[in-house]
């Protein structure tokens, strides 16, 4: 096989952009799991449920993806909120597996609820630009990749931002620092909780849309994102925003590479393997604030 | 020096004399449909038992339990297809399979200090790795799967387990009660102590002097050795192997949810999680059934909500609740 | 005095009426377990098993419409009486098993599905231990009916057939369109299909001169994979004249958008034997897009009496749903049935034994799919059924070869090839 200039480059630059869309989507479970410390299996299908409100939204009043994030965060955001802290704010002390099993009862749950309303066909919107693409000297840029990763650079930016400069994000990384010394200087630390969980959900939402112009959306989607996440999340560091993304962006492009130099039907190895070395080397990620 | 019988009372021994006769006669009186679900009750709580000597005695959350039991199928199967080398031999090289890669698994994470999530993580990524590396072996049928010739079904061949569903109901049965002897044994001696102490506080288990990197890995090995066992059961009874059903994670959810459910760190909470789950799984079906309800998907959800249900309000698992109700065991103690 | 229960009783209350509740299910299923009788053979008790939830929750529904609409285009046509007992496998090969253990519990006489291989080789197991007649709709791995079974049927092609018939079609397409393409890439989902297919093409590729083509890139890729950027990058990179792809359903459509955004329009899409783009999502994600591409697939003889009538009646059963959208899937499956009801017929008695025996007399001519009569030989096989090529034109699935039963003329090379 003639592997060129041009083809590596378009490789290259594709798996980029696909691995900030795949950032984009790790970033909620980065907040929750980072902060909150719940293992939330239910990450994958809380997506899918923001695709399929993405495509009922487009398909009954013709509403762009780009412009059904705002009704759709918000919803997700309260929803997350309200889960939080009713169902899953007494499993965060209890041990991992238990929290496991929680969240694989709900995604069961959820994936079978999404089949019995929309049946196993699949949905997806339909909007024109979504199959352009720009032309850039010898690379081909596809122009709905091209703005679902720059959504997720705006969002992991803003998120930065509400974690640095405001008062409850500072409040929130307290919690996540140290959960005792929190609660000593008085944080409510059960509320901040919940509106962690909330950003987080509102963070997949934003996700959902944008991953609706690039795939269709079966009820059976869930697993294979959730696993997706959390590769990257470890590989990227819990709660770094930027590692979310760098996290997305390196199994992107080794994703990229591997399917160009080896059978692409295998791709799906390097990010396992890239995970075993992060958790061997580096387990607190790239980009994350070693706690040992 | 408590044990099995050391656990339960009297009550308790009269009921588990009874239970085992029951499960030796089982195949006289249940038509074949009872028999193929009691084969894959028993399948899963001996599964769950091995996982559970891992995770239950010892602490470490292993989800990609699967990777053994593909392991050892494909070992075994291998052998018969591509050597002529009967299952009672093949078993070995599973095993060997399984405890090399389970002590790879154990090395890595307990070397470099890997616990909890992260070690769950692991174990998944591990399975991945494998079930896609699997997809593209051809010497094993790749993706398009491994078949066993299935040669005759008119005797029991018990050296090359062909055979009737009630042989390997048999076998499986002397599995699980191995199992439960097994175990039953470690949980006695000093390992079994150390274990329990390094599951809950794995510093002070340290402090103490208490080699955990040794018994940790003891943990992975014997419990990875064990799930080969049931990955070679798998190949000769259903005769086929496709790596994407056989590493897929959600088999790997499937053998933990017995334990999880009956009871985690007990002996009998894997068979009983076992038994509830197929019989509320089937059971929601029927009824479901004779209610006229055919839409796709219900049955999942009441069966997502059931293990939900069981998750909030029973987190210890059902057996230690069933336990005390029934009166069965000694103390009051959980163990 | 305190009315509101104390959290502590709250909480046993919960638990002894939830452990009630599973006690109370656990007594309904062991004693619908126990019973097990054998039914008196007023009617043919066709058990029908297929995926209606899981991952394969879109065919497996497909094919229950084929299932659906036979009792009553079998009663008129055959006179004969049949009753359905449908099961879902939920795309596990485990519950396949055990459902299928339950149905002949039930008093099935003949069981009918599944739809996918692995769950196939399971009930064949099932069905040969109960010695009761298992008709395959459709599952294409060569090794099912390769095992020695002697109540295992299978009215499908294998996947070494398909390819031979789906390359002949080839060959008859360059001819009737008066092309010779050259090159070709190969690009194939790796999964039990894709790599039966892969395997029966490079058996069988070289061995036929009378295709000019060769292969110049084979690209395997996961059939879970959503993002195909770089592997249709290489695919586009090899410069082939046309795409032969082996897929499924949801990753053809996710290639064939993938092909616009990086502007690559080949001579055109030939599947030599697959699933996906004839399928009605392949239109209505597409759109215009699903144009021309071509599936050489068995399908149904748009001119037999029996098409005409399974027609009839889905719309009257489905008013929603058209044949043209699930054809092989509604057609296989009824023609499952109809063996199944034929043998009745022949054998007079609903004895498995005897049913089995009849279905492997069968001999029927009049039949819905293209292809020879269905005669099963001495694996359980029936061979001779054709393929067809089928383009999508005017957004629905056209038949365009042979030329005896086509609809209309094919179009290859596709417009557009060769713009940047």
């Amino acid at each position: 096989m003639n592997v060129g200039f041009d083809l590596v480059a378009n490789v290259v630059v594709a798996g980029m952009l696909t691995g900030l869309v795949y950032g984009l989507m790790a970033l909620g479970l980065s907040v929750i799991f980072g902060v909150v410390r719940v293992v939330n299996f239910a990450h994958g299908e809380m997506m899918t449920i923001a695709m399929f409100a993405a495509t009922a939204l487009f398909s009954a009043w013709g509403v762009d993806p780009f412009l059904a994030v705002f009704p759709i965060a918000i919803a997700f955001f309260i929803v997350g909120y309200a889960l939080q802290a009713t169902l899953i704010n007494p499993f965060i002390t209890r041990p991992e597996h238990t929290q496991f099993m929680l969240l694989v009862a709900v995604a069961i749950i959820l994936v079978n609820v999404l089949l019995m309303l929309f049946g196993p066909n699949a949905r997806n919107v339909q909007v024109d630009y979504q199959l352009e693409s720009i032309e850039i000297g010898p690379v081909l840029i596809d122009v709905a990749r091209l703005y679902a990763a720059g959504t997720a650079l705006a969002c992991a930016a803003a998120l930065f931002a509400f974690f640095r400069f405001s008062l409850t994000g500072k409040a929130i990384r307290a919690c996540a620092d140290n959960h005792l010394g929190a609660r000593v200087v008085g944080l409510n630390v059960k509320r901040l909780y919940a509106f962690t969980f909330g950003l987080g959900a509102a963070c997949v939402a934003v996700a959902g849309c944008m991953m609706v112009l690039l795939v269709d959306v079966t009820p059976v989607l869930g697993p294979y994102y959730t696993l997706l996440a959390f590769v990257i999340v470890i590989v990227g560091g819990l709660g770094s925003m930027t590692g979310a993304l760098l996290g997305g962006v390196l199994i992107g492009m080794s994703e990229a590479v591997a399917g160009l130099f080896v059978t692409p039907s295998a791709k799906s190895m390097v990010s396992f393997a890239l995970l075993i070395v992060v958790l061997l080397f580096r387990p607190q990620g790239l980009l994350g604030r070693s706690t040992r | 020096m408590s044990g099995v019988l050391g656990q339960l009372n009297r009550r308790g021994a009269a009921w588990l004399a009874l239970l085992a006769i029951a499960l030796l006669a089982l195949p006289l009186f249940a038509n074949s449909y009872v028999l193929s679900v009691a084969i894959v009750i028993l399948y899963f709580a001996y599964t769950g038992q091995a996982w559970n000597v891992m995770m239950g005695f010892c602490g470490q959350l292993s989800l990609g339990h699967a990777l053994y039991v593909g392991l050892g199928g494909y070992a075994a199967a291998a052998l018969f297809v591509h050597f002529g080398i009967g299952p009672w031999a093949g078993v070995w090289a599973a095993m060997a399979a399984c405890v090399v890669f389970g002590a790879v698994i154990g090395m890595l994470a307990f070397r470099f200090g890997i616990g909890g999530v992260y070690f769950a993580l692991l174990t998944i990524a591990f399975a991945e790795f494998t079930r896609i590396g699997f997809d593209h072996w051809e010497w094993l049928g790749a993706s398009g799967g491994f078949f066993l010739p299935v040669a005759q079904r008119q005797y029991n061949d018990l050296a090359n387990l062909r055979g009737s569903p009630e042989m390997f109901y048999y076998l499986m049965l002397a599995l699980v009660a191995a199992a439960f002897a097994l175990c039953s044994w470690l949980l006695r001696t000093r390992i079994g102590y150390y274990w329990l102490a390094i599951r809950e506080d794995p510093e002070a288990a340290q402090a103490l002097g208490v080699n955990t990197f040794r018994y940790k890995m003891l943990a992975v090995v014997i419990s990875s050795a064990m799930t080969s066992l049931a990955g070679v059961f798998f190949a000769f009874y259903y005769n086929n192997l496709f790596p994407e059903q056989v590493f897929n994670i959600g088999r790997s959810i499937e053998i933990i949810l017995g334990p999880i459910i009956g009871g985690l760190g007990t002996l009998f909470g894997p068979i009983l999680g076992a038994a509830v789950l197929a019989v509320l799984a089937d059971g929601i079906t029927e009824v479901l059934r004779y209610a006229g309800i055919e839409v796709p998907g219900v049955k999942q959800v009441f069966y997502g909500l059931c293990l939900l249900g069981v998750v909030v309000f029973l987190p210890h698992g059902i057996w230690p609740t069933l336990a005390r109700w029934l009166g069965v065991t000694a103390d009051t103690r959980r163990e | 005095m305190n009315d509101k229960p104390s959290p502590l009783t709250a909480a046993r209350s919960t638990r002894r009426s939830f452990l009630t509740g599973v006690g109370a299910a656990a007594i309904v299923s062991s004693s619908s377990l126990m019973r097990g009788a054998w039914a008196q053979a007023a009617r043919l008790k066709v058990g029908v098993l297929l995926p209606k939830s899981g991952v394969q929750a879109f065919f497996g529904q497909s094919c229950q419409f084929g299932a659906d609409v036979a009792p009553a285009v079998i009663k008129s046509m055959l006179g004969v009486d049949i009753e359905l007992m449908n099961a879902d496998t939920e795309s596990n090969v485990d519950t396949a098993r055990s459902r299928a253990e339950r149905l002949i519990s039930e008093g099935a006489h003949v069981l009918t599905g599944p739809f996918d291989s692995g769950a196939a080789q399971a009930i064949a197991q099932v069905a040969e231990q109960r010695g009761v007649p298992f008709m395959i709709n459709i599952a294409a791995a060569p090794q099912i009916t390769e095992q020695g079974y002697r109540f295992t049927f299978r009215n499908f092609p294998t996947s070494v057939d398909l390819v031979r018939n789906g390359l002949a079609l080839i060959r008859d397409l360059f001819q009737a369109t008066r092309t010779a393409p050259r090159t070709a890439v190969f690009m194939h989902v790796n999964d039990t299909f894709g790599e039966a297919n892969r395997k029966a093409i490079q058996a069988i590729l070289p061995k036929l001169d009378y295709l000019p083509f060769k292969i110049v890139e084979t690209i395997a890729y996961d059939p879970a994979a959503k993002d195909l950027t770089v592997e249709v990058a290489r695919a586009k990179a090899s410069k082939a004249d046309f795409l032969l792809l082996v897929c499924r359903l949801n990753d053809s459509i996710i290639l064939r958008r993938e092909m616009v955004k990086q502007r690559w329009n080949p001579m055109g899409i030939i599947g030599p034997g697959n699933p996906g783009m004839y399928e009605k999502q392949y239109y209505t994600a597409l759109g215009k897009l699903s144009e021309y591409s071509i599936s050489n697939v068995p399908w149904y003889n748009p001119k037999a009496d029996l098409t005409k009538a399974v027609d009839a009646q889905m719309k009257k059963q489905f008013p929603k749903e058209r044949l043209m959208f699930h054809a092989l899937n509604v057609g296989f499956t009824f023609e499952a049935v109809m063996v199944v009801a034929d043998a009745y017929r022949r054998a007079k008695s609903a004895n498995p034994k005897a049913l089995a025996e009849a279905i492997r007399r069968t001999n029927l001519d009049k039949r819905m799919m293209l292809g020879g009569p269905i005669r099963f030989n001495a694996k359980g096989q029936v061979e001779g059924i054709n393929s067809a090529a089928i383009q999508n034109l005017n957004m629905r699935p056209t038949v365009v070869l042979p030329a005896n039963a086509a609809e209309a003329k094919p179009i290859f090379p596709m417009p557009g090839y060769g713009r940047a």
